[in-house]
């Protein structure tokens, strides 16, 4: 039933994920998860509602530790890491969050500048400049003053990606980017992906359901499935789309038509 | 139409105990109107009927309510999605509790633990959190709790020199109102009154503050920047409040000894400057510093209390107003817990 690749210890595997079980107390949200992620890719991890995506997410980034296995950044297991190593690991990361999760009480150009100040010993006239430039990359120059409760839902997942890129992270995890965006606004990011991903061969993970993204910026995928709790296919999702033999991996990726 | 429809349980009823039937045709002709209730009778009808094997004739019926009827049975009830009964019996209910305390007990001790090691690395100055926050909060949780703490202390004073002036007066020590009402506030009273008012104003906004960010994944994005939110957030709070409740309390203190006064300069008919000097004779140094050190130990209660209730929010709204709740019950509740106890130390300590 799963159509998995066989993926070899290539020296270029930015992340891997071994045998991970991810569990809430008793209750397994998936098992037995084992797939790589390639350095400069635009990995989707995809499924239908309630699978277990932004709780793999939440593993990958740190936030939930597995109930089982391992997740590896380059050689290094993140989880079984002393606490400075692992400070270390998420530094070269940015998450955007489902709602850009910015933080309320500071201006943009505050939240944007506090990760900047907490890790680099910019000075203050630099680290403005460095915050415009980032607000300019996500087309919000000029908001600089503004607090997240004065912008729309769009343009603080705008900001949240530029907040996840202020330290040029190399590597960037988006929870459901297009998720409460119209669909310009949702293409647009889907460009800034790929752009940032050609520009500065960041390797990006998206935990999405939207097929228009999937098929527009992911070279390489994961489908999770809620029934048998675990990958159910992996690999390009274009070619899942026209090749996969497994009804639910087919039916999801071309909205069940055909 | 619904006082046309017969309910779902005589008809079963009918099926059961009357006749065996093998077929169930609706009679619609009357039909004018329907809407959901036809609908659930249907599904209830149709749950029992599959299960004896009769044949639904669905024909007769209204297109739209066919077409419903088939979307609402589509897709099989999920079986594995219903909870736990909410009903437990009383040992699985004793069972819980203990483990909830157990975990709780834990969390709680971890809390303390790190808002240890944050304090001692702001001693060493390696703590990362903004200034400005700090002066915020120093702004809200300080001056702007001048009026509420005004007005329930000059009662608080108010009410104690009236009760003691009436029993004072039999023995005509009516002068003894300000020994009582000033070592009854500098001591006990002032630091428990301006801890509880803390709690109710400060306790729980924090709580909602910390609740809030946590609903909006802010505290997560906190964590995945290697910023943890015991610096960044918990630290400012708590220093606000330990700086700022002996200042309020010293305040509430005077605002009492205030209270007194009026009681006794209208009711006793005792001097403005006897007044005074009675209370300066019967107070020192000593009794506002055991007051002034209860209410730095409050601050820290409630600060924590209100941080460790919002950082364990869940993510719903009503799970922040249950953090909120909470941070003010587990504030309250360590603040007059804490006070015996100094207050039995004091005593034994003789000071």
């Amino acid at each position: 039933m799963a159509e998995i690749r066989t993926q070899k210890d290539n020296p270029d595997v930015h992340i891997a994920v071994r045998d991970l079980t991810m569990a809430y107390g008793s209750f397994v949200v998936q098992r037995d998860l084992n797939f790589s992620i390639p350095r400069g890719e635009i990995f989707i991890i995809m499924g239908d509602s309630g699978c277990g995506k932004s709780t793999l997410l939440r593993h990958l980034v740190g936030l939930k530790g597995p109930a089982r296995g391992q997740v590896l950044y380059g050689r290094t297991s993140f989880w079984d890491a002393e606490l400075e190593e692992q400070e270390r690991i998420k530094r070269r990361f940015g998450v955007l969050f489902q709602g850009g999760a910015l933080w309320s009480s500071m201006t943009l150009s505050e939240n944007i500048a506090l990760p900047i100040e907490a890790y680099t010993a910019l000075e203050v006239a630099e680290i403005r400049e460095l915050v415009s430039y980032k607000l300019a990359l996500v087309s919000l120059a000029g908001f600089e003053e503004f607090y997240p409760a004065e912008i729309s839902g769009g343009m603080n997942k705008r900001a949240g990606l530029a907040r996840a890129m202020a330290l040029d992270p190399e590597i960037l995890f988006f929870d459901e980017p297009s998720a409460g965006l119209d669909p310009i606004s949702a293409r647009r990011l889907d460009d800034l992906i790929l752009e940032l991903r050609d520009s500065l061969g960041t390797t990006v993970v998206v935990v999405t359901h939207e097929l228009a993204s999937i098929f527009t910026i992911g070279n390489d995928s994961v489908f999770l499935d809620s029934e048998s709790k675990t990958i159910i296919a992996s690999g390009d999702p274009r070619e899942l789309r026209d090749e996969s033999r497994n009804p639910k991996v087919h039916s999801f990726l071309t909205r069940g038509e055909s | 139409m619904r006082h046309g429809l017969p309910s779902a349980n005589e008809v079963l009823q009918e099926i059961e105990f009357g006749p065996p039937v093998k077929r169930l045709v609706f009679d619609t002709k009357g039909l004018t109107d329907w809407d959901s209730g036809l609908l659930t009778f249907l599904i209830k009808i149709a749950r029992q009927t599959a299960q004896r094997k009769i044949v639904v004739v669905a024909s007769n019926l209204p297109e739209g309510a066919q077409r419903l009827y088939k979307l609402a049975t589509a897709v099989p009830e999920k079986t594995d999605t219903h909870k736990a009964p909410a009903r437990m019996s009383l040992v699985a209910r004793i069972g819980v509790a203990g483990v909830d305390f157990t975990r709780g007990t834990g969390e709680t001790v971890a809390f303390l633990g790190e808002a240890a090691l944050a304090f001692l690395r702001l001693l060493r100055g390696k703590a990362h959190f903004r200034r400005s926050d700090l002066w915020l909060t120093i702004q809200e949780c300080g001056p702007q709790a001048l009026p509420i703490v005004t007005l329930v202390s000059v009662l608080v004073g108010l009410i104690i020199a009236y009760m003691g002036a009436v029993q004072l007066e039999q023995f005509g020590a009516g002068i003894f109102v300000a020994n009582l009402v000033g070592l009854g506030m500098a001591r006990e009273l002032g630091p428990m009154m301006t801890g509880i008012l803390v709690a109710g104003r400060t306790g729980a906004a924090f709580a909602a503050q910390l609740g809030t960010m946590q609903v909006n994944e802010e505290i997560d994005a906190f964590k995945t920047l290697g910023i943890t939110p015991m610096e960044f957030l918990v630290l400012p709070r708590m220093l606000a409040l330990m700086l700022m409740m002996p200042l309020l309390t010293l305040y509430a203190d005077l605002m009492g000894i205030l209270g007194g006064a009026i009681v006794g300069v209208t009711m006793l008919d005792l001097g403005v400057v006897e007044y005074y000097e009675q209370t300066r004779n019967s107070l020192n140094l000593r009794h506002f510093s055991t007051g002034l050190f209860k209410s730095v130990v409050f601050g820290i209660v409630v600060a924590i209390a209100g941080c460790l209730r919002g950082i364990q929010s869940g993510r719903s709204a009503s799970a922040v107003g249950q953090a909120a709740t909470s941070a003010v019950v587990t504030s309250i509740v360590f603040i007059i817990v804490s006070s015996s106890i100094l207050t039995i130390i004091y005593q034994q300590l003789g000071i």
